[in-house]
């Protein structure tokens, strides 16, 4: 049975680490539904989080494929209910079709959201959270017209401290 | 080892590639030259009397004469080739490296670094084309890096599970000037080339084997590569375990051991594959459980219950479940392992080894080798060869009927002389690489076997071969076919013979432009004579055998059907 998968990989900064890991992915025909990058607790240790849908025999086999590339600390993988993860996402809306203040401050407050940038012509909303709450209110402001939306792609940490323990553990103990 | 070299020296990049390449103990480099990478040919220039050069007639040559120095040697191959084709000409070397886990450098040159992603003049992305086939690599645009990059290069290539590693040169660092000072690399923090091995894992492995009934082994170029091949047979010899090997397993254990009971695989031999799903606890030691070993996996080996030993933990539970896996260096992992078992013997169990090697015999081998009428046969030539060499000689092979034969027949009596392209099945692969393996063993004998379609996809090799004066007894088991295709469209297509007749050249006359002696045979009589000839040549030869045109390889286990299906006929 497929399912969603949040993979978290721990490796060096290098060159062309992204080419070698997601490759991993397209040799098996698995579709990446979302990936971040960014620098991790670790100075120096950068922290991929992939999310991909597939099967927990499948996702066994691609984690340790992708612990074996060289320049990759540690890679583990979690279904959602073990991490903690967010979305960011920015909504351009037309400042003309949604002029009603109090239905901004309505929007605002039942989502959660807050108000980036006004502009004569726009507005620049912002609101984070899991895909479906970000893509509920794409879905609620798109009469009035959507100008320009984008979704990050999901960040995770992992809840259960024992298993961060050996995973620091392994990071930071080389 | 060599003393690491701390004392810095102002030098070119080009010159620091061929002061690492002494300091890594290098004999040969298989390459072929051209403009990103001519800085380093002239570095090479002033090193001919430490460093070896192998000028190949084409970079795949190249990488496969390396692939066979590797494999006959157990140490790392070298190559070097220019940017761009000459980049792009050596990545099915190095795929056929990656999954025969065999140890590389491949050193490319690159353009210089400001002209990289403007298409210049011979510029591809090796980087990202080899990525899924190396096991790392790297470009280098300072000299100040290379010396770093290739202690890497080096330590990846040849520890843990060996492969093929990369690094692309360009074109202004081979010229840039650095301070050099090298020393080996011993250890990269992100990577564990040897797992931990795990002393509970090794205490329930040893239960399983001492509870067993019907143990069975299955052993790989695991063995090999981990220098185990003592090891291998004083746990087996202790336990008393009847043991079959795959492929690239070959001669890891002598041929004629009593309980060495043959292949694995789809033309493997017809015990190991029936007994595969009668044995209750199976141990596979350094191998991989490919699908031409396992057969149809849902029909392979249920009963048993599985003992895994690898180096590498993407192999666990990757093909077939394992009950208990045991991750480590095959030498350590045996020494435990043989203090835990208990000394045995499984004389009835063995038996049925014999049982069903009898009817092999009886099927098979016996009217392929002894043949009395119609046309030579691949195994009676192999036989002929393996009996004048006394198992002493490297057999090399290509990829089809004639690989499958001349595994299944050649006896082995010395580890590392098997050399064949096992995971790719690269075709073209057995020429250069039975250069490369008299080049790395020249006290032995190397036999090259090829058919005539593979013989043709390297061919040009024939020229080196020549200019190195390397002994490479080569014979052409000739059928005009690309016979294992053509075996298929017999079998599997109706007899549709699709592309893959052959109309071919005289061998003998192409072998002469090159300056090699040849003869061709057809007749039966005149084989022993002609092996006893090309044998005592001084020098290479070559020798073509014309073979029955419609010969299948048996027995064999059909495409999709369970090992315990394979079929004598």
């Amino acid at each position: 049975m497929e399912q969603v998968f949040t993979i978290s990989i721990f490796t060096e900064n290098s060159i062309g680490l992204l080419n070698r890991i997601t490759s991993i992915f397209t040799r098996r025909h698995l579709n990446i539904e979302s990936l971040n990058t960014s620098e991790s607790e670790s100075p120096g240790i950068h922290r991929f989080t992939i999310v991909v849908n597939t099967t927990e025999e499948q996702i066994k086999k691609l984690v340790l494929q992708i612990e074996k590339q060289v320049e990759v600390l540690k890679a583990v993988f979690h279904v959602d209910e073990e991490t903690v993860f967010q979305e960011i996402a920015l909504y351009k809306v037309s400042t003309g079709s949604i002029s009603d203040g109090n239905l901004v401050e309505k929007l605002i407050r039942d989502n959660n959201a807050r108000i980036l940038s006004m502009e004569s012509e726009f507005m620049i909303i912002e609101k984070t959270g899991h895909k479906s709450e970000t893509q509920e209110l794409l879905d609620f402001l798109r009469p009035y017209g959507v100008l320009e939306f984008v979704r990050s792609g999901r960040i995770s940490v992992i809840k259960p401290m024992e298993e961060m323990k050996d995973l620091r553990k392994r990071i930071t103990n080389f | 080892m060599t003393q690491p070299i701390t004392e810095s020296i102002k030098t070119s990049g080009a010159d620091a590639v061929m002061k690492v390449l002494v300091a890594e103990e290098t004999e040969f480099i298989f390459g072929y030259p051209g403009g990103a990478i001519m800085p380093v040919y002239d570095a090479l220039y002033h090193y001919q009397d430490q460093v070896h050069h192998v000028l190949t007639r084409h970079e795949q040559g190249a990488i496969h004469a390396a692939q066979g120095y590797a494999r006959a040697t157990g140490k790392v191959g070298v190559v070097m080739a220019t940017s761009g084709p000459g980049a792009t000409n050596l990545i099915t070397g190095i795929a056929d490296a990656m999954i025969d886990s065999t140890p590389l450098v491949c050193i490319t040159g690159q353009v210089a670094s400001p002209l990289l992603g403007s298409d210049a003049f011979q510029e591809t992305d090796i980087i990202s084309i080899s990525m899924p086939v190396t096991k790392w690599n790297v470009q280098v645009t300072k000299a100040e890096d290379l010396p770093g990059a290739l202690a890497r290069a080096f330590y990846i290539a040849r520890s843990g599970r060996p492969g093929p590693v990369l690094v692309d040169i360009t074109k202004d660092a081979q010229f840039e000037e650095l301070e050099f000072a090298y020393e080996k690399c011993q250890e990269i923090r992100s990577y564990r080339p040897i797992p931990k091995l795990d002393p509970e894992q090794v205490k329930k492995a040893a239960e399983l084997i001492n509870n067993a009934q019907k143990p069975f082994i299955l052993f790989g170029q695991g063995v090999i590569l981990g220098k185990a091949e003592e090891e291998f047979k004083t746990f087996i010899e202790k336990t008393g375990i009847p043991s079959a090997w795959t492929l690239l397993g070959l001669s890891a254990l002598p041929t004629d051991h009593e309980l060495n009971v043959g292949m694995l695989g789809m033309h493997g031999n017809y015990g190991p594959n029936k007994l595969t799903n009668e044995c209750d606890v199976l141990i596979a030691i350094g191998m991989r459980f490919d699908d031409r070993v396992t057969g149809n996996l849902n029909s392979y080996a249920k009963q048993a219950k599985v003992i895994h030993l690898d180096i590498d933990p993407a192999e666990i539970n990757k093909n077939v479940k394992v009950e208990v896996p045991v991750l480590g260096d095959c030498k350590e992992s045996l020494i435990a392992l043989t203090k835990e078992v208990h000394m045995k013997s499984h004389a009835q169990w063995l038996e049925r080894f014999r049982e069903f090697d009898a009817m092999e015999r009886e099927v098979v081998i016996d009217p392929e080798i002894k043949p009395t009428e119609g046309n030579l046969t691949m195994a009676e030539v192999v036989d002929q060869v393996t009996q004048q060499t006394q198992g002493e000689a490297i057999l090399v092979t290509d990829v089809g009927q004639h690989q499958m034969v001349a595994c299944r027949y050649t006896q082995f009596k010395k580890s590392k002389s098997n050399i064949t392209s096992g995971g790719l099945g690269t075709m073209g692969f057995c020429l250069p690489a039975a250069l490369g393996a008299k080049l790395g063993a020249p006290d032995r004998d190397v036999v090259a076997v090829i058919g005539d379609g593979g013989f043709q996809m390297t061919l040009q090799e024939l020229g080196t071969i020549a200019q190195t004066r390397a002994a490479v007894k080569i014979i052409i088991l000739n059928n005009s076919f690309l016979g294992m295709v053509r075996q298929w469209q017999q079998l599997f297509f109706d007899k549709r013979y699709s592309s893959t007749e052959l109309d071919n050249p005289d061998f003998i006359t192409i072998a002469k432009g090159y300056g090699i002696k040849g003869k061709s045979i057809n007749e039966r009589g005149d084989l022993a004579a002609a092996v006893e000839e090309m044998m005592a040549h001084d020098g290479s030869y070559l020798l073509e055998v014309m073979v029955g045109k419609e010969d299948n390889v048996f027995p064999m286990v059909p495409s999709g059907a369970s090992v315990s299906d394979v079929r004598l006929s």
